[in-house]
């Protein structure tokens, strides 16, 4: 029998529709369609100025609008051979991982609403509100920022904000115990995803499945420890990979344990990077007049909250880019989960998809 | 591996496949679309070479006079160094081998590249379109792509010129 799942259905996670063929429960094959929200980003890119094009890298990931600026003003600056100043490179990554933490914060809260486990949400939405709050304080938005500007960043950092964001960490790090508590260790969340959904390392690799979801099938990878982007070579922090804790290497509960982990390493990067940023410096200092990089192309990765977010961007020495490839995370993350879903029950495909954490806004473009 | 031991290592094998970069393009290895698929196999199954990961897959169009383009980074998690690979498809027709089956990643790139240039993969199993719906006309992200007009009775607004 085939189902149909979507466009519209409640864990999916945006508009995605997908074709389940059945055989009683047991589902034999997933196809997914995607395309509902495709505005066709990289077209409008080839008709706009380079700092255009920035508010239109927010809308793709509109959870992680932060590091979907800083993977493009990289790109856009390693193509014009651009130093930004050493505070710049702080704010950048002090913004960046808090929209991780902000970014995984959504993940896991939703991912527990789809197994059906409300009140976790309900905590880290409280949580997350206040990074967003932190955000609306430095930027004037809560979610699309157009923050971090090729050669600099829009605005320099409020008063106090170092301080509050120090007092938000005491805060926050013992919050991560509570969800531990309340959903990571729950019996009923173990047994919905434990060994379901499991991920080899090999098949991860080959769909260029990135982040989150390729470390927890025990890759030990990171873009921001073996291809250093920004200062991230200055900060120490762990890499968590997956261990097949309650079942198997790349379960789904191992997916949704790595960005638990993450959440603690961003925090010990965020510490450092409060305690060392510059005291004054002029964010404004290297935002050039006119951006208009010499011909040539250049691809970037960084790595934004769901994975390998990559730019390819080629200029023929004009202020507008020839040609821009995002290469989103989340797209090779939903084409492994046709084959990811083989043979498992008709209520744990909600389950593996919503480990992948996708969405729909970046993989549409 | 450096890019010029990638390189001769490419050519030591496939000396005819590999062709002259066009002058200011130094950094990617321009090759031969027809024996595309045994290079493919030789980078992935070589233990010196074994880019085992498809990093980024970009269809191009380099004006509406010339011929399109496939670029493709690659990455080998093992040794980690990395290389770019182009290829030159025609305009009028554009066919080029698939590696779908070497890189499982290929398989949505590709269907995109599809959908926005119309570049024929061949060999892949599900050529069809993944952005843009199965009727729509023409290949969007070319350069001489005229929007049409109305899609299914619903008009298509126009991008104006120049943004102001």
């Amino acid at each position: 029998m085939v189902v149909n799942m979507g466009p519209q259905h409640p864990s999916t996670h945006g508009v995605l529709r997908l074709k389940v063929r059945t055989d009683g429960e047991i589902v034999s094959d997933v196809y997914p369609v995607i395309g509902y929200l495709h505005r066709c980003f990289e077209k409008h890119a080839e008709n706009l100025t380079y700092d255009q094009v920035i508010p239109f890298t927010d809308r793709c990931d509109y959870l992680a609008s932060m590091n979907m600026n800083f993977g493009y003003v990289v790109a856009v600056e390693e193509l014009m051979d651009i130093k930004v100043p050493e505070r710049v490179e702080y704010i950048r990554i002090i913004m960046g991982e808090l929209n991780r933490i902000a970014s995984h914060l959504l993940a896991l809260g939703v991912y527990g609403l789809d197994i059906g486990a409300f009140t976790p949400f309900l905590y880290m939405f409280r949580d997350r509100e206040r990074i967003l709050d932190m955000f609306e304080l430095v930027c004037g938005a809560r979610l699309l920022y157009n923050y971090m500007w090729v050669g600099g960043v829009s605005h320099d950092l409020p008063v106090d904000f170092i301080k509050n964001t120090f007092n938000f960490l005491d805060y926050f790090e013992p919050k991560v115990k509570e969800y531990n508590d309340i959903l990571t260790y729950n019996k009923i969340f173990i047994e919905r995803t434990a060994d379901i959904g499991v991920l080899p390392p090999e098949v991860a690799i080959s769909y260029g499945v990135s982040g989150p979801n390729l470390r927890a099938s025990g890759v030990k990878w990171d873009v921001r420890r073996d291809e250093p982007y920004s200062i991230y070579d200055k900060f120490n922090f762990d890499i968590p990979v997956g261990e097949g804790k309650m079942g198997s290497v790349g379960d789904c509960w191992d997916r949704y344990w790595v960005r638990m982990r993450e959440i603690e390493e961003s925090c010990k990067i965020l510490r450092q990077a409060l305690k060392d940023i510059p005291e004054s410096g002029d964010v404004h200092s290297m935002i050039p007049k006119k951006i208009r990089p010499p011909k040539g192309s250049v691809y970037r990765r960084t790595e934004s909250p769901r994975g390998d977010l990559g730019y390819y961007i080629v200029s023929d020495g004009s202020p507008v880019p020839f040609r821009l490839k995002m290469r989103s995370p989340a797209f090779t993350a939903l084409s492994v989960f046709g084959e990811l879903s083989k043979g498992w029950m008709l209520s744990d495909i909600i389950a593996i998809l919503g480990s992948l954490d996708i969405v729909l806004g970046e993989i549409d473009r | 591996m450096t890019f010029e031991e990638i390189k001769s290592a490419i050519t030591a094998k496939f000396s005819d496949a590999v062709l002259e970069n066009p002058e200011g393009e130094e950094n990617a290895i321009y090759l031969d679309s027809r024996s595309w698929s045994k290079i493919a196999l030789f980078l992935v199954s070589d233990k010196d070479l074994f880019f085992n990961q498809l990093e980024c897959l970009t269809g191009m169009d380099l004006g509406s006079e010339t011929s399109l383009e496939v670029r493709y980074n690659f990455h080998s998690m093992e040794h980690r160094h990395k290389v770019e690979i182009r290829l030159t498809v025609d305009r009028k027709d554009p066919k080029i081998p698939s590696v779908e089956q070497i890189w499982r990643m290929a398989d949505w790139f590709e269907r995109e590249a599809y959908d926005m240039y119309g570049i024929v993969f061949e060999g892949h199993r599900d050529m069809t379109r993944i952005l843009c719906p199965d009727d729509w006309e023409g290949w969007p992200l070319r350069k001489d792509y005229e929007v049409q007009d109305t899609y299914h009775g619903i008009v298509v607004p126009k991008i104006k010129e120049g943004w102001e």
